[in-house]
C-alpha cells in the first residue's frame, strides 16, 4: 500500500479582518503591480499519512477542525495525493 | 484562597503572576503542564507568555496539554479561572471563552501601558472595582486583536460579559485607546456564567505603585474577597 498524503490548507473566513494580507496587498501595490485586486494569507500542511483505511478522512478532518483550523474564524479544506 | 498558576513550556509570565499573589498575600504554588492534578486551588491562572512557542496558533497546542483537560473539568463546574494574554488565547482556543484574537491590526509587537475602563463590577473579578473606573496595565503582545463575529458580540453585551474596554486616560472608549484593532474596544471578557476571565493587558505586571502602576491588584483583591465571602466554588 502506498502512503498517501493529506495536503490541509487553512483560510480565513470571509469578513474576518487580515492584517497580514493587507499589508501584502499594500507591498505589491508599492512594487507597482497594480492588477492586484486583494490578498488573503493562509497557511498549508502537508500530513503524510501512514495507515489507510475507510475512517482515514474523518479523522484527518477530526484533526483539522480541533488543532490545525481555528473554526471560529478559518475554514479549512483537504486534498489527497497519492 | 489558594492560586495555583500554570506553566507551559514558553510561559514567561508566570513568574510574574506568582510573584503578584505573594503581594497580594494569599497562597500560591505552580502547576507543571504535564500534571492533571490542580491541588486544590481556587483560582487557576493561565499566564502570559509564548506557550509552545506560539506555533500554529497563539494558544492552539496548549490547549492540548494534560493540565488543560483538568482546567476545563474545573472551569466548567464553576471553578474562577484567569487566562492573560497567551492564557486568553489558550481560554479562546479551548473554547471555554467566545472569539478569537487575531494579528494585531499594525501588525507589531506591542509592550506599552495602557487605560482599560471596568464595563461591569458585579462580576467576581471586578467586584472590588467601580463601572467606569479607569486601570493603568500595561500590555505586551502581537496577537491581541480580539475579534468575534457582530450576532456575538451583541451576546456579550447583552449578557453583559465585556469586562474591560480600552480607554482614554479619562475613560473615553476611542480608536486611538485602542491599542491592536480589537473589536469594539474589548481588552477582556467572561463567560455567561462569570467564573472565567480573559484579557490581554497583564495585571500581574501592575501590582506595585513602584513599579508603574498597582491597579491591577484590584482584580486579585476582587477574587479573594469573593472568595472569602464564601461564594460556592467546586474544588478542583
Amino acid at each position: 500500500m502506498d502512503n498517501k498524503k493529506a495536503v490541509v490548507y487553512v483560510r480565513l473566513k470571509e469578513g474576518v479582518l487580515d492584517p497580514q494580507g493587507l499589508t501584502i496587498h499594500k507591498a505589491i501595490l508599492n512594487m507597482g503591480y497594480d492588477e492586484v485586486a486583494a490578498v488573503r494569507s493562509g497557511r498549508f500542511f502537508e500530513l503524510e499519512l501512514a495507515a489507510d483505511g475507510n475512517k482515514l478522512k474523518e479523522r484527518v478532518d477530526d484533526i483539522c477542525r480541533k488543532l490545525l483550523s481555528n473554526p471560529v474564524i478559518e475554514n479549512f479544506s483537504v486534498e489527497y495525493q497519492e | 484562597m489558594k492560586v495555583g498558576v500554570v506553566t507551559f513550556p514558553g510561559s514567561n509570565c508566570d513568574y510574574d503572576a506568582y510573584s503578584a499573589i505573594k503581594v497580594l498575600g494569599a497562597e500560591v504554588e505552580f502547576l507543571w503542564h504535564h500534571s492533571a492534578d490542580l491541588n486544590g486551588c481556587d483560582l487557576i491562572i493561565l499566564p502570559g507568555g509564548f506557550s509552545y512557542g506560539d506555533y500554529l496558533r497563539s494558544g492552539a497546542i496548549a490547549r492540548f496539554s494534560p493540565i488543560m483537560g483538568a482546567v476545563m473539568d474545573f472551569a466548567r463546574s464553576g471553578g474562577y479561572v484567569i487566562g492573560i494574554c497567551n492564557g486568553f488565547q489558550i481560554l479562546l482556543e479551548s473554547g471555554l471563552l467566545p472569539g478569537a484574537l487575531l494579528r494585531n491590526s499594525h501588525l507589531r509587537f506591542s509592550c506599552k501601558y495602557v487605560h482599560i475602563r471596568v464595563e461591569n463590577d458585579r462580576n467576581v473579578f471586578t467586584s472590588g472595582c467601580r463601572t467606569g473606573q479607569v486601570l493603568k496595565i500595561p500590555i505586551a503582545h502581537k496577537d491581541g486583536n480580539y475579534y468575534n463575529f457582530d450576532g456575538d458580540i451583541e451576546e456579550l453585551k447583552k449578557n453583559a460579559q465585556i469586562i474591560f474596554r480600552y480607554c482614554d486616560p479619562d475613560g473615553n472608549i476611542t480608536d486611538r485607546a485602542n491599542p491592536n484593532g480589537s473589536v469594539y474596544n474589548i481588552a477582556g471578557i467572561a463567560n455567561h456564567e462569570g467564573n472565567i476571565l480573559g484579557m490581554m493587558p497583564h495585571p500581574e505586571r501592575a501590582v506595585e505603585a513602584i513599579l508603574g502602576s498597582a491597579d491591577g491588584l484590584r482584580i486579585f483583591e476582587s477574587i479573594q474577597n469573593s472568595i472569602g465571602q464564601g461564594v460556592e466554588v467546586e474544588k478542583a
